[in-house]
C-alpha cells in the first residue's frame, strides 16, 4: 500500500478504500428496491475497475475482508485478466490471497469464474495454476463431477487438467468425458448417477440439485421426493425446504432441523419468511434459536458494549426486492438479537421506526421517520448508538442527518456517544451505501454476522484515525487472512 | 358550495423521485358510512359510455370506482375469485362489458359505480355542448344541426408520465394515509383522496391507470429531477438540551405543512369551483366540478368530488387541464355569455371579431363557423 504521509491524497485515497469496501460487501448485481440489476452491475463494474486501476493492491487486499461472494469473484477475475499491471512481486502476494479466497468460497462460486475466465479468454500459467491447485483441492473430484458436472468440465478442459496416473484415466475423466466407455463405476455416486436414469431407487443417493432433474423426469410427487432427499441435503437445502416439508398445519420443522446452528442473518430470513401466525404460534422456539445464533456470533465480544440503543428500520424500503426478498429487514432483525447478545445484559433498546415493540412481528410497512427516532434513542443516553437503515430518511427528509450533526456539533462534542450506521443496501448511483449524515461513519452490512468488524471499519471513516492507520489495518487482515489457509500459496 | 374543504386532511412530509413529488394525505379517522372499492375493465381498458339517447363518450377506461355507503364496510368487490360459506351457490363472477351505461350507475344495495376522471372529463366536454343557442348568420349549418360534436381532448395514461410509474411504486405509504397530491416538476399533477386508509393502498397502484394531462406529461419527460426539502435545524441558543432538539424538529414538519397548503396545493384549494351534482348517496354527495377558466394565471383543474353532509371531501380526483384547454373553456364560456354573437363577445374579451374569429379557429372549433366568416 502508498504508505499515508497526511496529505490529502492520503485521504481522498483512504476514503476511495472504503467507498470500496462498502460496495464489495453490499452489492451483489442484483435488483434492489429503488435500482434494477442493471444499474446495479453497471455502478459496481465502474467501481471495479476505477480501485483496481488506481489501488491494485488495495484492490487485492480487500479479498481478505468480509466481502461477499459475488465481489470476491470479480475481484479474483479482474486481477486474473489483468495480471499485466501488476509487478512479480505483486502477483506473487496476490495469488496467495486468491488462493485462500478460492478455498473459502462455495464450489458453484468458483466453477461459474472458472466458466468467466474461460469465456474471457484468460489462460496464463499464473490461472491455470491456480484453477488445478484448487481443483486437486477438492475433496471428492467424483461427486463435484455429478453435482458440478458442466463446471468441472469446463475447468478441467481450461486448464489441461489429467485424471489419474498417466496412462490409465481413471473414471471421473472417463464420466466427464467419455460417457459410456465404463459399464459401471467403482465410486458410488458415479454409479448411482449411471443408474439413475432408469432406477428410481438410485436418485436418492444423488445431491439434492441433481437428484431434482431426476425427479423432475420421473415425475416423482415432491413433497415424497423431499422427504427422502433430507439426509443428504446440505445445511441450506433444509432450511430452504422447510416450508414444504413441514406437516400439514403444526408446521413444526422435522428433527432434522435444528435452527440453532443456522447463521444468524439466514435465520432471520427464514423468519421472516413465515406468516405471522405461525411466528406467534413458534415464538419461544424461533426466539431461542435466534438468541443462540446471536451469541454465536457475538462470541468473545459478547456483554462487552455497554449500554446499546438501536434504530431499525421496518420501512417499506426494508422489503428489498424479488430478488432480495426483505434482505434489509432481516439484516435488521439479526442486528437486533447481536446487538442484544453484545450489549451488557439489560442494557439494549431497540427502536424500530414504525413504533413496533415485538421485533418477531416485524413487517415491512410505512415511511421512515429516522430523524425523531434517533432523538428517541439518543434521549436513552446509550454508549453506542447503531443505526440499521437504508439511509433513505423521508419523513421529513434529512431530519436524522440534522439530528446527529447537531448532537455532536452541540450537545455532545466530547463524544461520549458512538454512533455508527450500518447500510444493507449499495446505492447505485452514489457507488456507495447511503449516508445519514457526513459526521456519522457509514458501514455497508451483507451478514449482521460480521458487525463486530464492520463498526472498527466504520471507525476509520469518521476520520478521526489518519489513513496509515487504516492501511496498518488492511495489512493486518491480509497477514492473517492468508496466514491462516496459506498453505495453497501459488505464484 | 363553491370550494374544496380538505379539512381532517394532514399533509406529511413529500417524497421525491426524479422528477416526481408525492405528498402523502393523512386521516386523523377514516370518514364514517363511506367505503371505495376498484373494479377492473377487459379490453385494455377500451371503454364506450352511454350518456344519453344519442350520446357517446369514449376513451381508454381502465377501472371504475364503487362507492359504498351500505355501511357493512368490510366486503368489497373481488376480481375472479370469490370466498364463502359452502352450500351458497357461488354469484357468476363476470368481467364487465367494456360497454357501460351512464358514467355514474346505481348498484344493486347502496352502491353507486362510477368512472373515475372521466366523469369529470365529460363534465368538460359536454361544456355547451348544443353548440349556439341563436342562429346568427356566422354560425354553419353543422353548428347549429349538431353543437360542439364531436368534441375530443388529448389526455395521457400515467404509464407514458415518465418516471411516475416507479414513483408510485418506491413510494412508502403513510400509516392513516387517504390521500396523495402528485406533483411533476413541482406542477400538481393530480389530488386523489379516499374516504378509508385501507381503500387507499388498494388504489393507491392505480393512480398509474389515471389520465394526465399534456402539460404533466412534458413537464416529467423534459424536467429536470426535483430537489428534496430536506429538514434544516438552525443552531440557535434554544439548542441546548434534547427536547429543544426536538422541539426543532417538529418546527421543520409544521414549516413543510404550512408551506405546502399554501404554496403548493394553493391554486388547488384556493380556487371557487362550479359543482354540478352527480348523485346524492344517503348523507354523501357525488360532485363534478368545473373551474373558472381564468387564462394565463396559475394551472386550473377539474375533478369529481364527494362531500358529506358538512361538505368535507372524502373522495377527491382531480385533472390539471392544459393552457390550451383552459383557454377553449374560456372561449366558450364567453361565447355562451354573450348569446354566440360574435361581436358582443370580442366587445366582452376586449378584442375586435376578426381577432375573435381566429381565435375560434385556432382553438380548433373551425367548423362551428361558416367558410366567410
Amino acid at each position: 500500500m502508498t504508505t499515508s504521509n497526511g496529505t490529502d491524497a492520503g485521504l481522498v485515497a483512504a476514503e476511495d478504500v472504503l467507498l470500496f469496501v462498502n460496495a464489495a460487501i453490499t452489492a451483489t448485481g442484483q435488483r434492489e428496491f429503488r435500482s434494477t440489476a442493471y444499474q446495479q452491475r453497471l455502478s459496481l463494474d465502474f467501481l471495479h475497475e476505477y480501485v483496481r486501476v488506481n489501488y491494485r493492491r488495495v484492490y487485492a487486499a480487500a479479498l481478505a475482508l468480509d466481502i461477499n461472494d459475488h465481489n470476491a469473484a470479480l475481484i479474483v477475475r479482474g486481477l486474473l485478466e489483468h495480471a499485466a499491471d501488476a509487478s512479480a512481486g505483486e502477483r506473487r502476494a496476490e495469488g496467495r490471497l486468491i488462493a485462500a479466497r478460492l478455498a473459502k468460497l462455495p464450489p458453484q462460486r468458483v466453477y461459474r469464474l472458472f466458466r468467466a475466465l474461460r469465456a474471457a479468454g484468460v489462460n496464463n500459467r499464473r490461472t491455470r495454476a491456480i484453477m488445478r491447485d484448487w481443483l486437486t483441492a477438492r475433496p471428492d473430484p467424483a461427486h463435484d463431477a455429478v453435482k458440478y458436472r458442466a463446471g468441472l468440465k469446463t475447468a478441467a478442459r481450461h486448464v489441461h487438467l489429467r485424471f489419474g496416473g498417466a496412462g490409465e484415466p481413471d473414471e471421473t475423466g472417463d464420466f466427464l468425458f467419455r460417457p459410456g466407455r465404463r459399464t459401471s463405476y467403482r465410486h458410488g455416486l458415479l454409479d448411482a448417477w449411471r443408474r439413475a436414469h432408469y432406477e428410481q431407487g438410485a436418485v436418492e443417493e444423488l445431491p439434492l440439485t441433481v437428484a431434482e432433474g431426476f425427479a423432475a423426469r420421473r415425475g416423482m410427487k415432491r413433497e415424497v421426493f423431499l422427504e427422502r432427499m433430507a439426509p443428504r441435503m446440505t445445511r441450506l437445502e433444509r432450511l430452504r425446504t422447510l416450508e414444504r416439508r413441514g406437516t400439514g398445519k403444526d408446521a413444526r420443522p422435522p428433527a432434522d432441523v435444528d435452527l440453532a446452528v443456522m447463521p444468524l442473518t439466514r435465520l432471520a430470513l427464514y423468519v421472516l419468511s413465515l406468516g405471522f401466525e405461525a411466528r406467534r404460534g413458534r415464538r419461544a422456539e424461533l426466539t431461542r434459536a435466534l438468541r443462540a445464533a446471536a451469541r454465536r456470533a457475538a462470541g468473545p465480544h459478547a456483554g462487552s458494549w455497554g449500554r446499546v440503543a438501536a434504530v431499525l428500520d421496518d420501512s417499506y424500503s426494508s422489503s428489498g426486492s424479488g430478488e432480495k426478498r426483505r434482505r434489509p429487514l432481516a439484516v435488521a432483525l439479526a442486528c437486533h438479537f447481536l446487538l442484544e447478545a453484545l450489549a451488557a445484559p439489560g442494557a439494549y433498546s431497540a427502536l424500530w421506526t414504525s413504533g413496533r415493540t415485538d421485533p418477531l412481528l416485524v413487517r415491512p410497512w410505512g415511511p421512515t421517520p429516522l430523524g425523531s427516532r434517533v432523538l428517541d434513542a439518543l434521549e436513552l443516553g446509550p454508549d453506542r448508538l447503531v443505526i440499521v437503515s437504508d439511509g433513505w430518511d423521508n419523513a421529513p427528509p434529512g431530519l436524522a442527518g440534522e439530528v446527529l450533526r447537531v448532537w455532536r456539533t452541540r450537545l455532545d462534542p466530547e463524544r461520549r456517544t458512538a454512533v455508527v450506521h450500518v447500510n444493507p443496501v449499495y446505492d447505485a448511483d452514489g457507488f456507495d451505501v447511503r449516508r445519514l449524515a457526513p459526521g456519522v461513519p457509514t458501514a455497508g452490512v451483507r451478514d449482521a454476522e460480521d458487525l463486530p468488524a464492520l463498526v472498527e471499519i466504520a471507525g476509520f471513516a469518521e476520520g478521526r484515525t489518519g489513513a496509515a492507520a487504516l492501511y496498518a489495518y488492511l495489512d493486518r487482515q491480509v497477514a492473517r487472512f492468508v496466514g491462516d489457509d496459506g498453505a495453497g500459496a501459488t505464484s | 358550495m363553491n370550494r374544496l374543504e380538505l379539512t381532517g386532511l394532514a399533509t406529511r412530509p413529500a417524497q421525491v423521485w426524479g422528477g416526481i413529488r408525492l405528498v402523502p394525505l393523512v386521516r386523523e379517522r377514516p370518514v364514517e358510512g363511506l367505503r371505495l372499492h376498484e373494479e377492473l375493465y377487459p379490453d385494455h381498458g377500451y371503454g364506450v359510455v352511454d350518456l344519453g339517447p344519442r350520446a357517446h363518450y369514449a376513451s381508454v377506461i381502465p377501472h371504475g370506482f364503487v362507492a359504498d355507503w351500505s355501511g357493512e364496510g368490510e366486503q368489497s368487490a373481488a376480481y375472479g375469485t370469490q370466498l364463502g360459506a359452502p352450500g351458497t351457490r357461488p354469484r357468476t363472477a363476470r368481467l364487465q362489458r367494456h360497454r357501460h351505461h351512464r358514467m355514474a350507475k346505481r348498484r344493486p344495495g347502496d352502491r353507486l359505480r362510477f368512472l373515475p376522471l372521466h366523469l369529470a372529463l365529460e363534465g368538460y366536454l359536454a361544456l355547451h355542448f348544443g353548440g349556439p343557442a341563436v342562429a346568427w348568420e356566422e354560425w354553419s349549418r353543422q353548428a347549429l344541426r349538431d353543437g360542439l360534436s364531436p368534441r375530443a381532448e388529448d389526455a395521457y395514461l400515467g404509464w407514458s408520465v415518465r418516471g411516475l410509474g416507479d414513483a408510485l411504486r418506491v413510494f412508502e405509504i403513510h400509516p392513516g394515509q387517504c390521500g396523495v397530491m402528485v406533483y411533476a416538476a413541482d406542477a400538481l399533477a393530480a389530488a386523489f383522496v379516499v374516504p378509508h386508509p385501507d381503500d387507499y393502498r388498494v388504489l393507491h397502484p392505480s393512480l398509474v391507470e389515471d389520465l394526465y394531462g399534456e402539460l404533466i406529461h412534458q413537464y416529467a419527460l423534459y424536467g429536470a429531477p426535483v430537489p428534496e426539502f430536506s429538514a434544516r435545524i438552525p443552531d440557535g441558543p434554544g439548542l441546548r438540551t434534547l427536547a429543544g432538539l426536538r422541539e426543532a424538529a417538529r418546527a421543520q414538519e409544521r414549516a413543510w405543512a404550512e408551506a405546502h397548503d399554501t404554496l403548493f396545493a394553493g391554486e388547488l384549494l384556493d380556487t371557487s369551483y362550479a359543482f354540478d351534482r352527480v348523485y346524492r348517496m344517503g348523507s354523501f354527495t357525488l360532485w363534478r366540478f368545473l373551474p373558472p377558466f381564468r387564462t394565463g394565471g396559475a394551472g386550473q383543474h377539474i375533478g369529481e368530488t364527494i362531500t358529506d353532509h358538512k361538505g368535507q371531501v372524502a373522495y377527491l380526483k382531480t385533472f390539471r387541464l392544459s393552457e390550451a384547454q383552459i383557454r377553449r373553456g374560456h372561449l366558450l364560456h364567453r361565447l355562451a355569455a354573450a348569446d354566440w354573437r360574435l361581436a358582443g363577445a370580442a366587445e366582452a374579451l376586449g378584442t375586435t371579431r376578426e381577432e375573435l374569429v381566429r381565435r375560434i379557429r385556432a382553438a380548433g372549433f373551425e367548423s362551428l363557423l361558416r367558410a366567410r366568416a
